[in-house]
């Protein structure tokens, strides 16, 4: 961390114990979003999401495979994420590191444990079974990644195209059928500044953090939690999150296009 | 190169597959400064090709022992989307002709950056392919001279690439995907337009010495028609930043 991320994270840090943050918002305002889909025609599904000053892009391919050894009636759905070294000066080239992974799984975790893939509805024959790859790219980082990468997941996943499938040969031209969702899941980041604790953190923000907790809920129920970074959360201070997640889910969802 | 058994046929009454005549260039869109973290970067978008390139520096040159004392050093990186081809899903990160394509991009731009003028430093230069559909590292070399460009780094020129390619008897430029799989001859190309010296070549499959000369020669007119839409790409950027500060100025 340079001088200058130093003074900004003081900044932040004395901003907060006021209730204030550096963009002006409240504590429990996300920032300005926006949802584009369908980008690409080679992917089966595509969308990029801005979350304020972050972008994030995701692509969905469909890929016919022999199913996992213990779930031959099953497809597979896979997340993978890449910090591109476009997206920030400190993010470099390479093998994907502990945060690129936990941005991945995390992000898988939302989706899969909401159910919102039905994937024996993937199966196809004995031995064969699509598989969903899901590839974030973010392209340009300023905090609160969890978040846009799982909105920009559910609305590329929202837009996928599942190919014709026809005497063993998958026919990417014909791309008819939408890829059935069976639900709906958000995720929201709360960050924990200086004793006061804030969703959807900016990069001046994550640097400033003590603590991070990340929840995904489905309107109705909470689907997956990823606390992370060192520092601790109360009981009432989860609790209070959980709700707040909550109440966030209409605003986040109505992001999200509706499958045709 | 596919095999010839199952060629398609690729020129019809005198056209290409998707219409276009021999020499005829895709749709070619460039946007520059699309990346806030970024020193500089760009969107093209050729045919179905989408790709961004971005520059970062120069900074401090990393690690030490890479540093050269006397001028700065370029760091360049080209990748493919996973999600990027119409076929099956890749893998993610550079493979090995990405690799190569990444060094002979990189020694495009030690051509023309002025890297004396940055001793011990770096400049990073990204490409990712977010699409591909044939002449992605052409594509990509005019996209990052663009994105250094809007970096502000000072360089002799703005280099532009394309390719350019045989199939029977025809000469062709810009080769999509189904050409690229089924040309005989591929031949991405750089060109450093104020003298038209041929930064990048490449090729294979087979060329006479009088179809390479008909292949360069449609890339050095091309040249003209993408220079002039990476330069208004560069201006775009300077007239949206006027018309920022006139609607601020009467607020």
């Amino acid at each position: 961390m340079g001088a200058i991320d130093i003074i900004k994270s003081m900044h932040v840090r004395d901003l907060i114990v006021e209730g204030k943050r550096e963009d002006g918002r409240g504590l429990m305002d996300f920032r300005k979003i926006k949802v584009e889909t369908n980008l690409f025609e080679n992917a089966e599904g595509s969308a990029m999401v801005d979350l304020g000053g972050t972008r994030v892009l995701a692509g969905i391919k469909m890929d016919v495979e022999t199913p996992m050894k213990d779930t031959k009636d099953m497809g597979n759905f896979m997340v993978a994420s890449e910090l591109l070294p476009l997206a920030y000066s400190e993010y470099e080239a390479g093998p994907p590191n502990p945060e690129s992974i936990e941005l991945a799984r995390v992000t898988d975790r939302g989706i899969r444990a909401g159910e919102c893939i039905n994937l024996k509805k993937l199966f196809i024959e004995e031995g064969k079974v699509w598989s969903v790859f899901a590839d974030i790219y973010v392209l340009n980082y300023d905090g609160n990644l969890f978040d846009a990468s799982a909105l920009a997941v559910m609305s590329a996943l929202s837009t996928t195209k599942v190919p014709k499938y026809e005497d063993g040969k998958v026919v990417r031209e014909d791309r008819s059928a939408s890829l059935k969702l069976d639900n709906f899941t958000v995720s929201t980041t709360f960050a924990k500044i200086n004793g006061r604790i804030a969703i959807d953190p900016t990069g001046n923000e994550e640097g400033a953090l003590s603590s991070r907790l990340t929840i995904s809920n489905d309107g109705k129920v909470v689907r997956a939690v990823q606390k992370g970074i060192s520092g601790g959360w109360k009981e009432d201070e989860v609790y209070d999150a959980i709700g707040a997640s909550l109440e966030k889910y209409k605003e986040l969802r109505s992001h999200i296009p509706k499958v045709r | 190169m596919g095999s010839s058994a199952d060629k398609p046929k690729l020129i019809i009454n005198g056209k290409r597959v998707d219409g276009r005549g021999f020499s005829e260039m895709r749709p070619m869109k460039i946007e520059a400064g699309v990346l806030k973290n970024a020193d500089g970067s760009a969107y093209l978008e050729q045919g179905k090709n989408r790709i961004l390139a971005a520059v970062f520096g120069p900074k401090e040159a990393t690690p030490r022992h890479m540093a050269k004392a006397d001028r700065a050093i370029i760091k360049c990186r080209y990748a493919m989307a996973p999600f990027s081809s119409l076929s099956e899903h890749g893998r993610s990160g550079p493979n090995r002709r990405a690799v190569e394509i990444a060094k002979v991009i990189r020694e495009v731009f030690e051509n023309v950056v002025i890297l004396e003028d940055f001793p011990g430093s770096q400049i990073d230069i990204s490409i990712e392919v977010l699409q591909g559909d044939g002449g992605t590292r052409a594509a990509g070399i005019t996209a990052a001279a663009v994105a250094l460009a809007n970096a502000g780094i000072p360089m002799k020129d703005i280099v532009y690439g394309i390719s350019t390619g045989r199939i029977d008897e025809h000469i062709i430029l810009d080769l999509d995907m189904i050409e690229d799989n089924f040309s005989d001859a591929d031949i991405p190309v750089a060109v450093s337009p104020r003298n038209n010296e041929i930064l990048l070549l490449q090729m294979d499959g087979g060329m006479t010495k009088e179809q390479f000369k008909e292949a360069i020669g449609m890339v050095m007119e091309s040249g003209k028609t993408i220079s002039k839409i990476q330069r208004d790409a560069l201006l775009e950027v300077y007239r949206k930043e006027e018309k920022r500060h006139e609607k601020n100025k009467k607020q």
